[in-house]
């Protein structure tokens, strides 16, 4: 995984609470068995409407999306970061977001950072003032800045600074393997097996 | 010095420490019991293949086929090109690394979350993970069951252990005697709607009281099931009689000294009286009616005697927002009767009703009625075996008289992502978990239902409760 530190890229005001994941990439596009181009996908259904702030050329390559609360809830689907990713996202922040979602982009290097709805509004307001300006975010000192507005997000400290190091998950519970081992020496008998097969 | 009392999630977490993080990292947990399917698996195993490594336990790990699988014509190809594809990824898949799979036309094939539980192999006191969010459903057995996502997936089928931060835990109480015609449907549609599709962020929820003491296991598993509609990571219910009874037996549920081993210490896994939770919720039994969904999300829902609220119902202006695209999207007026809503399609199925005592709770409706005009109505059985079972008991011929299509095991309606979708502005009563734009078919309106109330919109033609039937009986239900 790359290492995240400091990004500057076009930043898009997401006026919507809720967007559930079957929102951000349709079940459709689930067939797929790669983990890349997802980025035809990304809010597949909403991208069809000529008004949606993503078909507008300002925000066309935008990078930054600062949504409504209530960011990635539904489905576990992976792909929905996966698509987020693909588009061209680094970032994504919202006041709430769905617990899976956030796992999901931590393991995938988008950020998932948590703000104020009170921030949500000024940096929306930053962004529609001056469409298509550029906003950085720093995840070393945790904030997002349009002009000379900052706010800070939060982000759980771990995944800071997995993102930092650029450090992959499984990598990192192999060592503890001898802990995973001498676990297993105590599990008990009576829990379930799959193998040998039973009907 | 005493013993500090717990939550069953508390208890059953601790059970599975691997490793304790420090330092604000997470805790490592082991993981009891996989289960996989074709839709968030070929970029895991891929991941395997890459890095070279193994599967650590497939004794641990299970495969069905479900999401993409067609519930007709099952002995065809499937024609779907990519989702043929998918099917075959997850075969090649499971041979390659030894997993154990139930594919299409195989008698344990059918909804990942209906199989675990029918097989024995979900239990009290374990840790159950998916690639799939309803995987809280097998919280109803009093094991810590959480949905997860591909790199996860990819995480456990290596190390067969989860870096997890630890939750809150939040107590649903649900006191009381549910009225006939009432199920735990209406139960969890009627908490999600009372805490919103973000009230359990970063909890585990326990469901208690008289009233979830008096379910059986179907019903629990429905309500656990739409945990994750409400945000949360898990929902739980303590293990107890009633599911010892609907465990013991089964395939894969242990025997002799294991199950009285196994026994005793799920009796242990009851919160201890003196535990305190992070936060609690409190629902009346005795009132509650029947519940339905009017609008986009899980928590845009209404009891059936009411009527579709206005934006301006609403304070917070997210909310109102919302209220103010669902309506649009679901092409609703508000104050319009929730009774005076016609639908074209009647889905009974999903992994949260479509169990034997769903089907039966149907069939009791359907028998000798008739369908409503311009109605159709499918019935997608949970898994095959409950569809061998419904077959024994006759259900599919009531189903075929009434005028339903009986059909295979899968997901089906409930996504759309096989060949059973509605059409664009069609609207449909759906016993599935969610009501999301686009879910069932691009353009298609949802509302949530119970089966019950599934059955009998299917005669009405309009949403409906039992109570609406000419048969109903008010004294004790259904004549």
């Amino acid at each position: 995984m790359e290492k995240f530190e400091v990004f500057t890229g076009v930043a898009v005001p997401f006026r919507r609470s809720n967007v559930d994941t079957d929102q951000i990439i349709p079940a459709v596009f689930l067939k797929r068995i790669t983990k890349t181009g997802f980025e035809d996908a990304l809010f597949a259904s909403w991208r069809a409407d000529k008004d949606f702030v993503l078909n507008q050329a300002e925000y066309k390559n935008a990078e930054v999306l600062i949504a409504g609360p209530d960011f990635g809830t539904g489905s576990s689907r992976e792909h929905a970061v996966w698509a987020l990713r693909d588009y061209g996202f680094k970032a994504v922040f919202s006041s709430k977001f769905a617990d899976i979602f956030r796992g999901n982009s931590g393991k995938q290097g988008l950020i998932a950072g948590e703000i104020s709805d009170k921030d949500t509004e000024r940096l929306w307001q930053a962004i529609e003032a001056q469409p298509g300006v550029a906003s950085t975010v720093d995840l070393i000192n945790k904030t997002v800045s349009i002009g000379s507005l900052t706010v800070n997000f939060e982000i759980d400290e771990y995944t800071r600074w997995r993102l930092l190091e650029g450090l992959d998950d499984i990598g990192l519970t192999l060592r503890d393997e001898q802990a995973i081992t001498d676990f297993e020496q105590r599990r008990e008998a009576w829990r379930p097996k799959t193998l040998p097969a039973r009907s | 010095m005493s013993k500090k009392a717990l939550t069953l999630a508390e208890k059953v977490w601790n059970s599975h420490l691997v490793a304790k993080g420090e330092d604000g990292a997470p805790d490592l947990l082991y993981i009891d019991l996989h289960l996989v399917h074709e839709v968030t698996s070929p970029q895991a195993f891929d991941g395997l293949r890459l890095a070279g490594r193994q599967v650590r336990r497939p004794d641990l790990t299970i495969a069905t086929e479900d999401h993409n699988t067609p519930t007709w014509d099952i002995d065809q190809p499937i024609a779907d090109l990519t989702s043929r594809a998918q099917i075959m990824a997850l075969r090649k898949n499971a041979e390659e690394f030894g997993v154990r799979i139930h594919s299409l036309g195989d008698i344990d094939q059918g909804i990942v979350h209906v199989v675990g539980p029918q097989l024995g192999l979900t239990m009290p006191g374990i840790t159950v993970v998916c690639g799939d969010s309803h995987t809280s459903t097998h919280g109803a057995f009093g094991a810590l069951a959480m949905g997860i996502g591909t790199s996860e997936v990819e995480h456990v089928l290596a190390t067969q252990t989860l870096p997890l931060k630890p939750f809150k835990t939040m107590a649903i109480n649900v006191e009381g005697t549910l009225r006939p015609g009432v199920t735990s449907k209406d139960i969890i549609l009627a908490v999600i709607a009372k805490i919103g599709t973000g009230g359990g962020q970063g909890y585990v929820l326990e469901y208690r009281g008289s009233a979830i003491r008096a379910l059986s296991m179907e019903a629990r598993m429905t309500i656990c099931n739409m945990s994750i509609e409400a945000g949360a990571r898990a929902g739980m219910v303590a293990p107890d009689q009633i599911t010892f009874d609907y465990l013991e037996g089964r395939p894969h549920a242990p025997s002799g000294e294991d199950w009285n081993d196994a026994v005793a210490y799920w009796k242990t896994l009851p919160t201890d009286t003196d535990a305190t939770f992070d936060a609690e919720v409190f629902l009346d039994a005795n009132t509650l009616d029947p519940f339905v969904t009017w609008g986009t999300n899980p928590g845009q829902g209404v009891s059936l005697l009411g009527s579709v609220p206005s934006p301006d119902d609403f304070e917070d202006p997210n909310d109102k927002a919302a209220a103010l695209r669902a309506l649009e999207y679901m092409g609703l007026e508000a104050g319009t009767k929730m009774k005076d809503i016609a639908v074209n399609t009647v889905f009974l199925g999903s992994c949260t009703n479509s169990r034997i005592e769903d089907l039966r709770a149907a069939a009791e409706i359907l028998k000798g009625q008739t369908m409503a005009d311009g109605v159709r109505m499918l019935i997608v059985p949970g898994s095959a075996k409950v569809r061998a079972q419904a077959e024994a008991e006759g259900l599919d011929k009531i189903f075929k008289d009434f005028g339903a299509e009986w059909r295979f095991a899968g997901c089906s309606m409930c996504l759309g992502m096989n060949p059973d979708q509605l059409a664009v502005g069609e609207r449909a009563a759906s016993t599935s978990n969610r009501n999301f734009e686009g879910r069932q078919g691009k353009g298609a309106r949802t509302h949530l239902v119970s089966p019950l109330v599934a059955a009998a919109t299917a005669i009405r033609g309009t949403l409906s409760s039992p109570a609406d039937l000419e048969t109903w009986n008010s004294e004790g239900g259904h004549i």
